[in-house]
């Protein structure tokens, strides 16, 4: 009777658990199987026809890398990585710079931060659409910034990087800087808030002055932030599209085409598939060849700790 | 704070220097918001005889109801209302779905472990970096042969898929941090996978719901890649009828009507910032720290 009992109670439990079991698996698969394959499945799909000479349709037979030979001898091609590096450095070196010197400064028990820090920050709330609409008004070569600095009364002064095809390429850094170095500002003063005040006590006890104290203790301290946030702009960088887009259209001609805009309109809007997806390659290998080694160091530095 | 209490530059120069400092700064990021609002409020005659900064003559609100109403966006010129409209109708699905999916990956891949479930993870967490050109041609292709090109359907899908990298990442990290010893507990009393998700894992998840909302608002939004490749004509998303909006060059370019264009863009989501900014950052730095 009792050994009834136990084994009547017992069923139950077991079941349970083989359900249990199941159940976590069972919910995580649908999403999680359709995230990987358009993830990893899409991913080596866009490889194979970067190996096809597709065209305005995708074909399936393979030509080896032709695609990445033609893209290689392209002009356009050339010029987009070229404004890639020197617009991705500049956007990088600049939002750094203004971010961690805002950072120490909001940093100095400032009355109003919160309110400052608000304003830094909300360009990151805008789309860059939004942004690059902004700016090419205000960088408008007649109406824009040339013709309030004429009101001014500077009237010599003249200003259409806009439409010169060697200066277009800094107005992209200009409105990139101000949209995100907000955030890169959060992020070191995040960082700044995590050090420990003893050491800087110690320092200051050794009389060594403010601006030593910080280039050589606290800025030190801060270099896993510094990672993190080339990280992010570079990111940002690599897959910059809608602000060159909204701002210049990849123009004059093709001067501020980046690898992002290339590959929309070879493989949207030009038929040129194959090439498109070849170039679509060559940026995902671009973000590996950043995110590899970061992720490589991240996790040796978290084995040592 | 005690860094900085130790650190604040006593003499009263220096202090002086910080605050004109950080509040020039401040001016510099606002300008732009107010020369696009100045410019939206003038008459395109306004816009000629004045500069960047000068008032309206007469403050109109001609720019904002050709630029909802009327303003041609490429083929069409019936405003960007409708597309608004696309946004929201698109926006509204995606966020809440990828949402409660993000929540319930990240809760069997915090608190329900199995072999291989941190690979599953790793693996989900590398679509957060992808570049996103690398699956565009297969997920036009796909989205074809779903008859789901051109949709907004379509578009919400496509924000789901790539959306669940992100949310699931914010719960799991989330989730890793309540206690195990909770769920022991309540599987011992008899809670199953799905009570223990409604009854007590789910009105923990607050704060990180907050986080993921607004950080999948934001980011749907504000996407203009998938609007631009995914979807055509009526269906485009705000982004894509803003960038054809300024971008129509039949007529005489009316500059009023871009701005206003623009700030409607901009709208919803800097509500969102004003009102829960202080979530904004933590999914930020959440998102970019630890993604």
């Amino acid at each position: 009777m009792i050994l009834a009992q136990t084994q009547t109670a017992r069923r139950p439990v077991r079941l349970g658990l083989t359900l249990e079991h199941v159940l976590p698996k069972l919910v995580l698969a649908p999403s999680l199987v359709l995230a990987l394959v358009c993830i990893y499945g899409y991913m080596a799909w866009t490889g194979y026809i970067s190996l096809t000479p597709s065209s305005f349709l995708p074909m399936y037979e393979l030509s080896g890398f032709e695609q990445y030979q033609r893209l290689l001898e392209n002009d356009r091609w050339r010029v987009a990585c070229f404004n890639l590096a020197l617009f991705g450095g500049l956007f990088i070196g600049a939002c750094l710079l203004v971010g961690v010197l805002l950072a120490i400064l909001l940093d100095q028990r400032i009355r109003a931060e919160g309110a400052l820090r608000t304003i830094y920050l909300y360009p990151m709330a805008i789309s860059f659409i939004v942004t690059g609409t902004a700016w090419k008004w205000i960088l408008n070569p007649s109406l824009g910034l040339e013709k309030l600095v004429h009101d001014f009364g500077f009237t010599s002064f003249e200003f259409s990087w806009l439409t010169d095809p060697d200066k277009a390429i800094y107005t992209l850094v200009m409105a990139a800087v101000w949209q995100s170095s907000g955030f890169v500002m959060a992020m070191f003063l995040a960082g700044l808030r995590g050090i420990d005040s003893s050491i800087i006590k110690a320092a200051q006890l050794d009389g060594a002055s403010l601006p030593r104290i910080y280039w050589r203790i606290v800025l030190p301290c801060l270099r896993p932030v510094f990672f993190s946030a080339v990280m992010v702009l570079s990111h940002i960088a690599i897959k910059s599209f809608d602000l060159v887009t909204a701002l210049t259209a990849g123009g004059p001609g093709y001067s501020t085409d980046l690898p992002a805009l290339f590959m929309y309109a070879h493989a949207f809007t030009r038929g040129q598939m194959g090439l498109g997806a070849a170039s679509a390659m060559m940026m995902l290998a671009g973000v590996l060849a950043i995110l590899v080694p970061y992720l490589y160091s991240e996790l040796r530095g978290k084995r040592h700790a | 704070m005690r860094n900085a209490a130790l650190l604040s530059w006593q003499p009263r120069l220096g202090r002086l220097f910080i605050y004109a400092t950080l509040i020039a700064v401040a001016a510099l990021y606002l300008i732009p918001l107010w020369v696009v609002l100045l410019t939206s409020f003038k008459t395109s005659a306004d816009i000629r005889s004045g500069n960047l900064l000068s008032l309206p003559d007469v403050w109109v609100l001609e720019g904002w109801i050709k630029a909802w109403g009327t303003a041609c966006t490429g083929v069409s010129c019936d405003g960007i209302r409708g597309y608004f409209v696309n946004s929201t109708v698109m926006v509204l699905p995606a966020v809440a779905l990828s949402t409660l999916l993000g929540a319930l990956n990240g809760y069997v891949l915090s608190l329900w472990r199995f072999k291989g479930s941190e690979l599953l993870f790793g693996l989900l967490l590398f679509g957060c970096f992808i570049p996103f050109q690398v699956i565009l041609l297969p997920m036009a292709q796909t989205l074809g042969w779903l008859g789901l090109a051109n949709s907004t359907a379509g578009l919400v899908l496509v924000h789901v898929i790539y959306g669940l990298c992100f949310t699931t990442l914010f719960y799991r990290n989330f989730y890793q941090a309540l206690p195990q010893e909770i769920i022991k507990a309540a599987r011992l009393d008899g809670a199953g996978f799905f009570t223990i998700f409604w009854r007590i894992v789910l009105p923990l998840s607050g704060p990180i719901t907050m986080v993921t909302l607004i950080w999948q608002f934001t980011a749907i939004w504000n996407d203009f890649l998938f609007g631009v490749v995914f979807s055509a004509g009526d269906n485009q998303p705000m982004t894509v009828a803003l960038n054809n909006l300024v971008n129509t060059t039949a007529g005489v370019k009316e500059y009023n009507v871009d701005m206003a264009a623009a700030v409607l863009a901009a709208l919803p989501t800097l509500l969102v910032y004003a009102v829960a900014g202080k979530y904004f950052v933590r999914g930020l730095t959440a998102g970019a720290i630890k993604g």
